[in-house]
């Protein structure tokens, strides 16, 4: 059996790639094509793209001390998402938009915050915010750019708006996921990308490197920039030690790095300490720097903070970065963009309710079987209630919960993501889901184009987490003028 | 190179050769047992000798038969000397630099590490020792040729061949000084036949024996097989060609002088002695004096480029002083 588009419904969605059973613009060429191949053609190119993923070595690493470590095969769905370049030009303004409004609110949240003082954000808010961290106070940043890497969520609702759903500046991951899905989509469909018309992902890696550099305290040529991991148990470690290989710079642990009495950084290498300019760190503030933060962190670098108050060297994200990755922060970020820019948001962001309010409280309280309610630091998804999935019990729960810490909460309505026709077995299905764009700020800023789509492969899930059944699909910017 | 690669490397390559050594040692053994009268029997304590591991043996109530130190060295996870072991801490050491050594060694060790533990009960049987052994033999063998033929030969792959040449100098050292003691210090003439089978077997621990005739071409005597097991060059391991290959592997890493300096002035002190001077006492006198200068030269490798320091380094531990009743190093 062939696709037949005909037959393919998205009903109460809106789908990326079919619109009234024919394939919207830029999906045209993909739409067209997939309905000449044959069932087991079909079957062809999956069994590519699983080869593929094997021989390169995609995985995610679960370990046991067990059976050593377990590398899962990364799941990866063959029909792409697809967005037009003229829709993606915007949302690439209204990133960089955004971002330039969030890193100039973390600098000023750490020096004047005259964003307090003129009443446009709640003193109240910050003084129990969990990621302000009071040592970064007065503490300057090259190009004013705290949140240097920013993965910003993407979702669409049925009736097609984008909205920026969460901004991670702590240590967003996903990236090398979103070039590796390019790599293994070339080898599925080469011919498509023959035409010239997809946009190419790859620069990443090096934009990466030059962000990193353009932070370097010392203006030499080839600054040392290295990425610090917290170590191969990480889940994340793939990504570290790809991204570091793309870089061609040294993958390190914290145990490899030492500050000297100078307030400098040095790794240790065979040829002795080598001063260190940029670090790109995946670990996350707390555990940084065990002279500051959480005393028994063994993966820190004892007297990181100081070389970095100092001046002698750059980490990326900045410490303290994480202030705006907050969900009550998140919903004043249209009015930092007024605020800071003058300018109005360009990308919205979904409706959010702030239970600190009394109010929106009263709201979220009398609807909420109807909202997604959220605690303000998590991530991952976890600590959430989905009003209309949620049981009697567990509204109790969250009420209770909503009265005690109204701080530590807020509630959106239920978003109906996009779908995306998916394979399923010999057939495809509308699969719901998101998007992660990259923006780089250093002394450029740069989006990545397209991102990584996340998928939840199960039938009406929404649950885009590859720990929780998700996969990914390629991101491909079509230019349909050209 | 990061120091952290380096040891990571170094140690990786230390304990595949140190499992290797401990399946050929057993093997040996068993073979050697089965040509020797009952009375002049070594039996298997040498065996722990060998690896130091008295104490630990001791401690564990050990007793000196087959059953006992063939599980002892084998499949013992508390003997951080056995070969299981040895084999975890490889595969260990491997796991962190999966992205540094080409990924299949990983991958190979790891199957190597299952296998040993899982096929652990035919590895002490009698009947099915030998295939076990024989297999974790070729199964180290292959790493090291995988490693040789798709890593590149840089610095990384000079920490590999130092770290597995210390390990194989360190076994030579151990298994002539504990074989040579064992041997019948006074040999009884009726017992004079068996004099040779000793020195055999001696070389067969080292799977010198075949490669000692070709190149020697006289039946096997102390003094002959002492200079081949010391100082034949060609040979890969006797002592002076694993010093030879650590000497080699240092002139082009940097900061080599101290490192360098100790290599050569036991390359010269292995290579003037007269073996058929050495009597027993002055043999393991001597054999001594080269594992404390192995032993120096280790601790130099590792200060010089695995610990550089930030701010004054810490004085350092008294070093131990070898002799046979020392446990095998292991990483710190």
């Amino acid at each position: 059996m062939t696709i037949r588009w005909s037959s393919y419904t998205a009903k109460g969605f809106f789908d990326e790639l079919i619109e009234n059973g024919r394939p919207r613009d830029a999906s045209k060429p993909l739409g067209e094509h997939l309905s000449t191949l044959s069932n087991a053609e079909i079957k062809e190119r999956k069994a590519a793209a699983e080869l593929a993923i094997q021989v390169m070595g995609i995985t995610f690493t679960v370990y046991s001390q067990e059976g050593g470590s377990i590398d899962r095969a990364w799941p990866f769905d063959i029909i792409p998402r697809i967005i037009r370049k003229s829709e993606w030009d915007v949302i690439e303004k209204g990133l960089r938009q955004r971002v330039r409004a969030l890193n100039l609110f973390i600098d000023d949240i750490y020096h004047q915050q005259r964003i307090v003082k003129n009443k446009v954000f709640p003193r109240e808010l910050l003084l129990d915010s969990k990621n302000f961290r009071p040592e970064c106070k007065g503490a300057s940043v090259p190009h004013q750019a705290w949140a240097n890497v920013c993965g910003s969520d993407l979702i669409r609702d049925k009736d097609g708006t984008m909205y920026v759903l969460e901004d991670n500046l702590r240590v967003p991951s996903g990236v090398s996921y979103m070039l590796e899905n390019r790599q293994v989509q070339k080898r599925v469909f080469p011919e498509l990308f023959a035409s010239g018309n997809i946009l190419p992902v790859d620069d990443y890696p090096s934009q990466l490197y030059d962000m990193l550099a353009s932070l370097s305290p010392r203006k030499v040529k080839r600054p040392e920039v290295v990425v610090l991991t917290p170590g191969i148990y990480n889940s994340a470690y793939f990504e570290h030690a790809y991204l570091a290989q793309q870089m061609g710079v040294e993958l390190v642990e914290g145990r490899d790095l030492a500050v000297a009495d100078d307030d400098c950084v040095y790794m240790r290498t065979i040829e002795g300490l080598a001063r260190v300019d940029v670090i790109y760190r995946r670990i996350d503030d707390l555990f940084m720097d065990p002279s500051v933060f959480v005393k028994d962190s063994v993966i820190g670098v004892s007297g990181l903070m100081r070389a970095w108050q100092k001046g002698n060297v750059a980490l990326a994200n900045a410490p303290g970065a994480g202030v705006a990755d907050d969900k009550v922060v998140y919903a004043y970020v249209p009015q930092m963009i007024k605020y800071y820019l003058d300018e109005e948001p360009i990308i919205p962001n979904v409706p959010t309710y702030l239970c600190i309010n009394k109010d929106e409280r009263k709201h979220v309280l009398a609807n909420l079987d109807k909202l997604v309610v959220k605690p303000a630091n998590e991530s991952g998804g976890y600590g959430m209630l989905i009003g209309t999935r949620s049981t009697r019990k567990q509204r109790t729960e969250f009420a209770k919960l909503i009265k005690q810490d109204p701080r530590n909460y807020i509630a959106q309505p239920l978003i109906a993501l996009s779908t995306v026709p998916t394979l399923v077995d010999d057939h495809v299905e509308g699969r719901h889901v998101d998007l992660r764009p990259f923006i780089l700020s250093g002394k450029r800023t740069y989006v990545t184009l397209g991102g990584l789509t996340r998928v939840a492969l199960v039938k009406g899930s929404t649950v885009v987490n590859s720990s929780q059944g998700g996969g990914s699909k390629d991101t491909w910017i079509v230019d349909t003028d050209s | 190179m990061l120091s952290r690669v380096a040891e990571n490397v170094y140690w990786m390559s230390r304990y595949v050769e140190r499992a290797e050594n401990i399946a050929r040692i057993i093997n040996v053994n068993a073979f050697l047992l089965l040509d020797l009268p009952k009375k002049v029997r070594p039996g298997w304590e040498p065996l722990v000798q060998i690896t130091g591991g008295e104490a630990l043996f001791k401690d564990m109530k050990g007793i000196y038969d087959e059953r006992h130190v063939v599980k002892f060295l084998i499949g013992e996870e508390l003997n951080p000397g056995s070969l299981l072991s040895s084999l975890r801490q490889a595969r260990e050491n491997a796991r962190t630099i999966r992205d540094f050594v080409p990924r299949e060694t990983y991958e190979y060790l790891n199957e190597l590490y299952l296998f040993a533990r899982t096929h652990l009960s035919k590895g002490l049987s009698a009947q099915g020792r030998f295939g076990y052994l024989k297999s974790i033999i070729l199964g180290t063998q292959t790493i090291t040729g995988l490693l040789a033929g798709s890593m590149i030969h840089d610095d990384g792959y000079d920490f590999l061949r130092m770290g597995r040449n210390l390990e194989r100098g360190d076994m030579t050292t151990r298994i002539i000084d504990v074989r040579s003691a064992n041997l019948l210090p006074n040999v009884a003439s009726e017992l004079r036949p068996f004099e040779s089978i000793q020195w055999v077997s001696v070389l067969k621990s080292l799977s010198a024996y075949q490669m000692y005739r070709r190149k020697m071409q006289v039946n096997v005597r102390r003094a002959e097989a002492l200079r081949f097991l010391l100082q034949e060059r060609s040979f890969p391991r006797a002592f002076a060609h694993t010093v030879g290959e650590v000497e080699f592997c240092l002139r082009s890493l940097p900061h080599n002088t101290q490192p360098l300096k100790i290599a050569r002035g036991l390359l010269a002190t292995v290579n003037s002695v007269k073996p058929e001077k050495l009597q027993q006492a002055e043999l393991h006198q001597f054999i001594d004096s080269l594992q404390l200068t192995l032993n120096e030269l280790h601790d130099c490798i590792y200060s010089t480029y695995f610990s550089a320091q930030a701010s004054e380094p810490k004085p350092q531990a008294e070093a131990v002083r070898p002799s046979q009743r020392v446990a095998l190093p292991q990483q710190g």
